[in-house]
């Protein structure tokens, strides 16, 4: 049967293949982006006593469904002297390059669908364009709240961005390689052997920044509800707004992936080299511990925007430029120097 | 069928256009975005000469920090096209001659002679397990180390600058200081002062 599937396969051509994996690897995205929402509202629910949404399907799980047929039948209403092209070009740039990235990351090992050399600048450089669609809505907008909303975005990615970027080049340092799937193997051997212990200031800086760079709370200035009404998407409606929505937890997602893959050892068992354990567990498959450790990350998200206030926008300019860059420069010297030395039992 | 020269000619195409467009659209907005279009397919060119490491450089530096901040100063400007076009015709003339006599120039230095196809074998394709960012770093650190390590300090001497230039602080404007905020104690704002309680005096002084 398998051997059939497989000649079946391979009579497939070429660019069928690899749109069939794109839509294997999409629509689960898209699911967990709707499944997302609604565990978002649960869990700022509970951590509020209260309870969420419940009222549609079973415990409220239709809820998603619900929501998107909903802004799927809303009008799209575009505002006078906006710039047409560039009000529907906006969500679109926004929604794109945080579903490209995924096509470099790893799954398991060998499960993923372009093993490229330069896999983490690949990523990095998609981040960076996630910004376009975030500016073009807030200009084209017509409308000074967007316009404010679209230039504090624009100065606060950029500003992360650095950090960030400095943060992966730590993971460079350590792991020997752009490539995603490398990185993870370099951690292999033990809970301890992941890069979040040697590289444990740079793991957090890169957290902190991905919040930032998904526009999350507390860094959610660019929307800002209670200074200007909500930011760059105040003039979208229906299905434009979900995009925009899409695409911010489609990024929320990614950089769950993209911290478990390069600190927490991606799809490798946390119980390896443990004798017991590892066999007790080992029923898991390696997808299914990199779901974990994403669910895990995820939850940071939801609670982090449940307990901390939002930012003051100079509190957030001052953090990313004095405090995240200044730590992730200290770190990078420690980590050339360690291996250098090839100190154990990371690097040698 | 070989895929790689119709995506040369597409990309070709568009970087053409899209670099011709920049400086002839009336919105600066666009000119922006139609420059990050030439970058974007610039990258994709260099992609096809198996140059990835500098393709998705040229993506992060270009299309997302510097285009970015480009695009940041142009959508808040507000530029009146007729008071900038008023001139067109009184500079046209020499602006037409001192452009030929640029084409000219760099005729004379890239001609044919120099930079011919003769000169530029096709490259040749590399192994599927050939790493242009090693390639590059390798030569980086090694043959080209003394340049590298120039230009480095020449961008640390323009950063300093940079920063000098825009430190002036005004002294008419009011600046909040965190690092003075997050050291401020109850005991700097509220004083807390002990006192018998008073009598009250009579019943018609009560409300006053």
């Amino acid at each position: 049967m398998i051997e059939l599937l497989q000649s079946i396969w391979a009579e497939v051509p070429l660019v069928l293949q690899i749109v069939l994996k794109i839509v294997v690897i999409v629509v689960p995205i898209m699911l967990s982006v709707a499944y997302l929402t609604l565990a978002e509202r649960k869990v700022i629910g509970y951590v509020q006593v209260r309870i969420g949404p419940n009222r549609v399907g079973p415990r409220g799980l239709l809820q998603p469904i619900a929501d998107g047929l909903k802004l799927a039948l809303k009008e799209i209403i575009i505002p006078t002297n906006a710039n047409r092209f560039l009000f529907i070009l906006g969500p679109l740039l926004a929604l794109a390059p945080a579903l490209a990235a995924w096509a470099v990351i790893p799954f398991s090992e060998n499960v993923i669908l372009a093993d490229i050399d330069a896999g983490l600048l690949y990523v990095l450089a998609l981040a960076s364009l996630s910004v376009y669609g975030i500016i073009l809505a807030g200009w084209a907008s017509n409308s000074k709240y967007a316009l404010l909303g679209a230039i504090r975005s624009g100065a606060q990615m950029v500003s992360y961005e650095i950090a960030m970027g400095f943060a992966l080049v730590g993971v460079l340092l350590a792991a020997g390689s752009l490539n995603l799937q490398d990185i993870v193997l370099a951690q292999e051997g033990s809970i301890i052997h992941w890069f979040w212990l040697p590289l444990l200031p740079l793991f957090l800086v890169y957290f902190i920044s991905g919040v930032a760079e998904t526009n999350r709370a507390p860094f959610d200035v660019s929307e800002g509800e209670s200074e200007i009404v909500a930011g760059f998407h105040v003039e979208y409606s229906g299905m434009a707004f979900a995009m925009f929505f899409l695409a911010e937890y489609a990024n929320m997602i990614l950089v769950a992936a993209l911290t478990a893959l390069m600190f927490l050892g991606g799809w490798l068992s946390p119980f390896q080299g443990i004798p017991g354990l590892e066999y007790l567990f080992s029923w898991i498959p390696g997808f299914g511990w990199l779901l974990i450790k994403m669910a895990v990350l995820l939850f940071l998200f939801l609670w982090f925007r449940a307990t901390f206030p939002r930012y003051r926008y100079d509190q957030i300019m001052r953090l990313g430029w004095k405090v995240l860059i200044p730590v992730t420069i200290v770190w990078l010297l420690v980590v050339a120097v360690a291996v250098l030395a090839q100190l154990a039992p990371w690097f040698d | 069928m070989n895929i790689e020269p119709i995506l040369f000619y597409l990309f070709s195409t568009i970087l053409v256009i899209s670099a011709g467009a920049v400086v002839t659209v009336r919105n600066p907005v666009f000119a922006a975005l139609l420059l990050v279009l030439a970058f974007f397919t610039c990258a994709s060119l260099w992609i096809l000469l198996e140059a990835e490491f500098l393709a998705l450089t040229l993506v992060l530096v270009y299309v997302g920090a510097v285009m970015v901040l480009f695009l940041f100063v142009v959508m808040m400007l507000d530029i009146n096209l007729t008071q900038i076009n008023e001139g067109f015709t009184k500079y046209a003339a020499p602006g037409i001659i001192i452009a030929a006599i640029i084409v000219i120039e760099i005729g004379l230095v890239l001609g044919a002679d120099k930079f011919g196809l003769e000169h530029y074998p096709n490259p040749v394709g590399h192994d599927a397990d050939y790493s242009n960012t090693k390639e590059i770093g390798n030569v980086l650190y090694t043959v080209y180390l003394y340049p590298f390590e120039l230009a480095a300090v020449i961008l640390v001497v323009a950063i300093i600058a940079a920063i000098s230039l825009a430190q002036r602080r005004r002294r008419d404007s009011k600046y909040q200081d965190p690092s003075q905020q997050v050291l401020v104690r109850r005991e700097d704002r509220v004083r807390i002062i002990k006192m018998a309680s008073e009598k009250r005096r009579s019943s018609g002084e009560e409300d006053s």
